[in-house]
């Protein structure tokens, strides 16, 4: 019975209000920042300094809002399988449509 | 009836321990019951990338075939809107994950107002995106019978948008294909504002749930993952703001 205990404690991580805080902030802080990016002549770097600042949002929402940091390994790898699995349809399709003498359309 | 049919009944049936109510009779106990579930959301949360990826990918092999029309066409959203939703999306995410913990912590009055501010923040967006397509039915950028296609190859006919961006008039052959951008833009916008209208409704039915006294007894499974669709719909968000609104301001 105390195993089982120990178990679900391990298991349950509670994420305390005050990450919550820093993550949110440091959210609206990242958004600021890509709005500001956005209103700078870097060129080709503008796409993807906005892309950047997104993907870090997105993985700083998924690792603590969703709890993937505390969550199971099970979790974590179905998340990360998932992710590869989009990476790798999207890079492929990609690669095609820009990689090919499509002509004139 | 005699007492010793009744008492078998209340025995426990299978010679297992006491449990909570809430735990389904095939799971060990209730950290496998809900790691189950969490693992089930994930999965259906999968499918909701996929989803969102094709139109991800549609938009990016689109804008590289008729990148100066959307280019031209993304100028016409507004920064200002699309940073306050961003503001707005990503608060009532706080928000949604402090009702998750003030579930599992088991304050209920935190709970409900967790819930009713993440409720509100939800109508706000939506209410922002309203005044956003407003602007864009006004000026005849829903794709249709009715799509204009003046503010493109006649920028200086469209003061507001000219005076910021100086945009060149775009051949009728190019501008044309501002229509495709404005397509997928309802199209992307149109399916994330859907996904927080379905969340939004099951938000007002949690409040009522909560209020009553459920979700702050321990079994928080229900909270934690509509938090996970929450947070999702807001992530979807996060790769729409640069992709719509910002990437193409100088080019």
């Amino acid at each position: 019975m105390t195993d089982q205990k120990e178990m679900e404690a391990s298991q349950h991580h509670v994420v305390s209000p005050m990450i919550y805080i820093i993550v949110g902030s440091t959210l609206l802080v990242l958004t600021g920042l890509t709005v500001w990016a956005s209103f700078q002549e870097w060129g080709v770097f503008n796409p993807i300094a906005a892309i950047l600042i997104a993907c870090i949002k997105a993985m700083i929402v998924v690792l603590f809002f969703m709890h993937v940091k505390y969550s199971s390994r099970l979790t974590k790898l179905t998340v990360f399988c998932g992710l590869f699995t989009f990476l790798t349809l999207v890079g492929m399709t990609l690669a095609d449509y820009i990689s090919r003498a499509w002509g004139q359309w | 009836m005699s007492d010793s049919t009744a008492l078998a009944h209340e025995a426990p049936e299978h010679g297992h321990e006491a449990h909570p109510a809430y735990l389904r009779h095939h799971f060990e106990n209730t950290a496998q019951q809900a790691d189950a579930a969490g693992f089930a959301m994930w999965l259906f949360l999968l499918t909701e990338v996929m989803f969102f990826g094709g139109l991800f990918t549609a938009y990016l092999i689109y804008r590289n075939w008729y990148y100066p029309a959307f280019v031209e066409a993304s100028h016409q959203l507004n920064i200002f809107w699309g940073t306050l939703n961003t503001a707005v999306l990503i608060t009532s995410s706080f928000t949604m994950a402090m009702g998750v913990w003030c579930a599992e912590m088991r304050k209920q009055s935190g709970l409900v107002l967790c819930l009713v501010l993440t409720f509100i923040l939800g109508i706000g967006f939506l209410g922002i995106k309203t005044v956003e397509y407003k602007e864009k039915i006004e000026k005849h950028h829903v794709p249709g019978f009715h799509y204009s296609l003046k503010s493109f190859v006649d920028p200086q006919s469209d003061p507001e948008i000219y005076k910021e961006y100086h945009d060149k008039p775009l051949a009728l052959d190019m501008a044309r294909h501002t229509e495709l951008y404005f397509f997928l833009y309802f199209a992307m916008t149109g399916m994330h504002a859907l996904h927080m209208i379905i969340g939004i409704a099951i938000l007002g039915y949690m409040i009522l749930r909560a209020r009553a006294g459920a979700y702050t007894l321990g079994h928080v499974t229900f909270v934690e993952n509509f938090g996970l669709y929450w947070h999702f719909v807001d992530i979807v968000w996060i790769f729409l703001f640069p992709l719509l609104y910002l990437i193409s301001r100088h080019q």
